[in-house]
């Protein structure tokens, strides 16, 4: 089961290249989740304890709103990470996570990782420059939204 | 048309009449320069009578007079607000009418004018200016039929520069003030010590053909030198002149922060593109009358300086003056080489004169060139 | 003289309109037989109104069949949007250079469109499905305002439905029932499966949407060279005489409107150029 579990994050294309020692400690951390459509991998306002690496099935980024309902704020799909609060304080989710699909994917315990991360500063920082990037991509993207760029025009 | 004469004639005023009376008899309309409110203009003339005999000009930023020369030339000033475009190209021309019958559409288009032009006192700057043209609109993959009916039959009498404007770069522009192509005859006017005599040399056969019906004798070896020297006292007394390698400056340039110094200048108020005798575009307009059957379009002169010019839904592109300046000087001595293989500037300095705030195309490109000279400091 | 002049339109007739989305509305235009180059443009006049350019979106398999599809955002396409079937259309056309077919044969391709610019890749679409054989991998990725705002949405689920092309749509903002992608189609590009030794790219849409979908194909390792871009400038002429649209050294009617990114990057980089 846990070199089953190696593999998977070893493979999973966020953890590309990782060294080998680095993906036994993001192990330590982990496990395999499945998740049946329709249902939440997590809910906005929840303690950001457990984030996931999507290995199968696209998950949505939603907001409540009473008038408009459920407003779908991005989609994500294999390969990416879904839920990025539990990097910074105070460790809660602003959206809900719901499965659009049957969902497999890695679970990682967002304490555990921090634990490990401050512990080696080397591990840390290899887990900050693979998390950052998403971070920045999902600003930008959100920039775009913002300016509405079909709008305009064509 | 030819490469310029081999043999040279001598004409006096007298000739010049001749030669004017058999081109009208020949069917061409004569075009020429004539004093009109207080300026050179290029307008319908008669004969000899009605050129601006003894007129000189003096010429800089954003200034123009007609002066008194003291002398009885007839050609002995700079190029005046307008060019030859406005006959080749007009201003306004109706495209087509549509006309609505019952269930159909009818297109219908103006016969071309059948006018046969002559330009006279073309000058060098200018006849580069219509080579010009005839590469943007009947130099390409498509042909422009309106331009293409005036251009074709044009009779052009040239004049090689007795004077140099005070805004002429043609010098540094290798455009003139000797014209060397594009002309049927071209003339060099020979006045001083009591002698007042054209230099003519032939361009073409049509030209050598009209010469020889003319009152004329060989020109001497004096002559011909003598007006060689004229144009040789024009080139080195340009009022202006333009950076050498100045397509290259400012295509490397196109964030200088010289465009915002000139953009506070610049009033966008189109006169530069008006008076370019190589600026060529235009916009079209339709119109229709209130029921609806008939409509037309037109087109007109438009300018790279108005906001519209750009305008793709949802804003224009160039919304600050800074950019539209630097469209049309870029455009004028760089990208036109992209575009057409030459320059689109012949050094004849109407923009410079007729700007109302006195913006100089060759101060801004050696603003530019002296800025990178001293290690690109900006 | 009975010189041809590219300036006078002839009269077609509007065979058959359809609305698409809000404001969108294709035109089915008889005009003969007509032959065009996907990513060509024609200039459509509404008498009395005006002219504009509009690409051509029909099938260049079948010159029969005159096809525009046309957003109302000015007089003209507005009038062009209103037009009845049978109404006169004044026809100049087809201009332009369109997309690198010919070059495209043998490579995976991938077409990635944002809103309306789905209209003039849609015959470059047709084009590789009837030839399918002569292409690698064919990808296309769609961006869309909404789900409200997805053109040709019956065409983009009958090709999602194909086993020999990846089909997939994103929008930048859904609520309720959509369940399909949500974000910038940037993000479709990074997930997408092709050789990027072997690929091109055609892109058409907002020119923000094209630059940073030309980088994210650049990242992944697209050569600049093979990703072409449709562009937009204000046209009065088609043919490069009426100047308005110039973009640095070319004129986007005549040289394109389809370029290359290798062409367009450092023009794209200059402001209001």
């Amino acid at each position: 089961m846990i070199e089953g579990l190696e593999h998977i994050v070893a493979q999973h294309a966020f953890f590309a290249g990782l060294d080998a020692p680095f993906v036994a400690l993001v192990c330590g951390c982990a496990k395999n989740m499945r998740f049946d459509a329709g249902t939440y991998l997590f809910r906005e306002g929840e303690s950001a304890d457990w984030f996931y690496l999507l290995r199968d099935g696209r998950a949505a980024l939603e907001l409540r709103d009473p008038a408009r309902g459920a407003v779908t704020l991005q989609t994500l799909a294999q390969g990416e990470v879904c839920g990025l609060s539990w990097l910074v304080p105070p460790y809660r989710w602003s959206y809900d996570a719901r499965a659009l699909e049957s969902v497999r994917a890695i679970a990682i315990d967002a304490a555990c990782l921090r634990r490990k991360s401050e512990a080696d500063p080397r591990f840390g920082y290899e887990m900050m420059k693979r998390f950052m990037p998403p971070l920045v991509e999902r600003l930008q993207a959100a920039r775009l939204q913002m300016i509405d760029v079909y709008g305009a025009h064509g | 048309m030819g490469e310029g004469a081999s043999a040279a004639a001598i004409i006096d005023e007298t000739g010049l009449q001749a030669l004017l009376d058999a081109l009208r008899a020949r069917g061409f309309s004569l075009l020429g320069p004539t004093l009109r409110d207080g300026a050179i203009v290029y307008d319908e003339i008669d004969g000899v009578a009605d050129l601006p005999r003894g007129c000189g000009d003096e010429q800089d930023g954003g200034h123009y007079r007609v002066t008194p020369r003291g002398d009885d030339a007839l050609f002995g000033y700079a190029v005046g607000p307008q060019s030859w475009k406005r006959f080749l190209h007009p201003p306004v021309l109706r495209l087509w009418r549509a006309r609505r019958e019952g269930d159909d559409m009818r297109v219908e288009t103006d016969p071309e004018t059948s006018e046969k032009y002559a330009f006279i006192g073309a000058r060098s700057c200018e006849l580069h200016a219509i080579a010009i043209q005839d590469r943007v609109l009947i130099g390409g993959e498509h042909v422009d039929p309106h331009y293409r009916a005036r251009r074709e039959g044009v009779f052009v009498v040239a004049l090689n520069c007795g004077v140099a404007g005070g805004a002429c770069f043609c010098a540094s522009m290798n455009t003139g003030p000797k014209a060397t192509f594009g002309y049927d005859l071209a003339l060099t006017e020979l006045i001083g010590d009591g002698r007042h005599e054209f230099l003519v040399e032939i361009g073409t056969e049509a030209g050598g053909g009209l010469l020889g019906a003319l009152p004329h004798r060989g020109a001497s070896a004096s002559e011909i030198a003598a007006a060689q020297a004229v144009v040789e006292h024009t080139a080195a007394t340009m009022g202006r002149e333009m950076q050498p390698d100045v397509a290259a400056l400012l295509a490397r340039n196109l964030e200088h922060p010289r465009w915002d110094e000139v953009a506070t200048r610049c009033l966008a108020c189109t006169n530069c593109t008006m008076v370019c005798p190589t600026c060529f575009c235009t916009s079209v307009e339709d119109t229709s009358d209130l029921e609806g059957r008939e409509s037309a379009r037109a087109r007109r002169w438009d300018s790279c300086f108005t906001l519209d010019f750009s305008y793709i839904h949802g804003g224009s592109v160039r919304s600050s003056a800074k950019s539209r300046y630097r469209q049309w000087m870029t455009h004028k001595l760089s990208t036109w080489h992209d575009q057409f293989g030459t320059t689109g500037c012949v050094g004849c300095g109407r923009c410079i004169v007729w700007c109302p705030v006195a913006i100089d195309i060759t101060e801004e490109a050696r603003a530019i060139a002296e800025s990178e000279a001293k290690g690109g400091e900006r | 003289m009975a010189d041809y002049d590219p300036m006078i339109p002839r009269v077609a007739r509007v065979r058959k309109t359809r609305r698409e989305i809000a404001d969108v509305a294709t035109l089915e235009i008889d005009a003969g037989d007509f032959s065009f180059a996907p990513g060509q443009f024609d200039m459509l006049t509404v008498f009395g109104v005006g002219e504009a350019a509009i690409s051509v979106s029909g099938d260049p398999a079948d010159p029969s069949r005159l096809v525009h599809t046309i957003r109302a955002v000015g007089a003209v396409s507005r009038a062009l949007v209103d037009l009845h079937v049978g109404a006169p259309i004044g026809l100049r056309g087809p201009f332009g250079r369109g997309w690198p077919m010919q070059e495209a044969r043998g490579r995976d391709v991938i077409v990635v469109a944002g809103g309306l610019g789905l209209a003039p890749l849609r015959p470059a679409l047709y084009r590789l499905f009837a030839e399918r054989e002569n292409y690698g991998r064919v990808i296309l990725l769609y961006g869309a305002r909404s789900p409200q705002d997805i053109l040709y949405r019956d065409e983009l689920e009958q090709w999602r439905g194909r086993l020999d092309a990846e089909v997939e749509a994103t929008v930048d903002h859904a609520r309720g029932e959509w369940r399909g992608n949500v974000g910038v189609v940037t993000g479709l590009v990074a997930r997408a499966a092709f050789d990027a030794r072997n690929a091109l790219a055609m892109l058409c849409g907002p020119e923000i949407m094209m630059r940073f979908v030309a980088d994210a194909l650049g990242d992944r390792g697209v050569a600049p060279e093979r990703i072409y871009l449709s562009m937009e400038r204000n046209m009065k002429c088609a043919i490069g005489w009426c100047g308005h649209c110039q973009f640095g050294p070319v004129f986007i009617c005549r040289d394109g409107p389809v370029f290359s990114y290798a062409r367009l990057r450092g023009l794209l980089a200059t402001k209001e150029l």
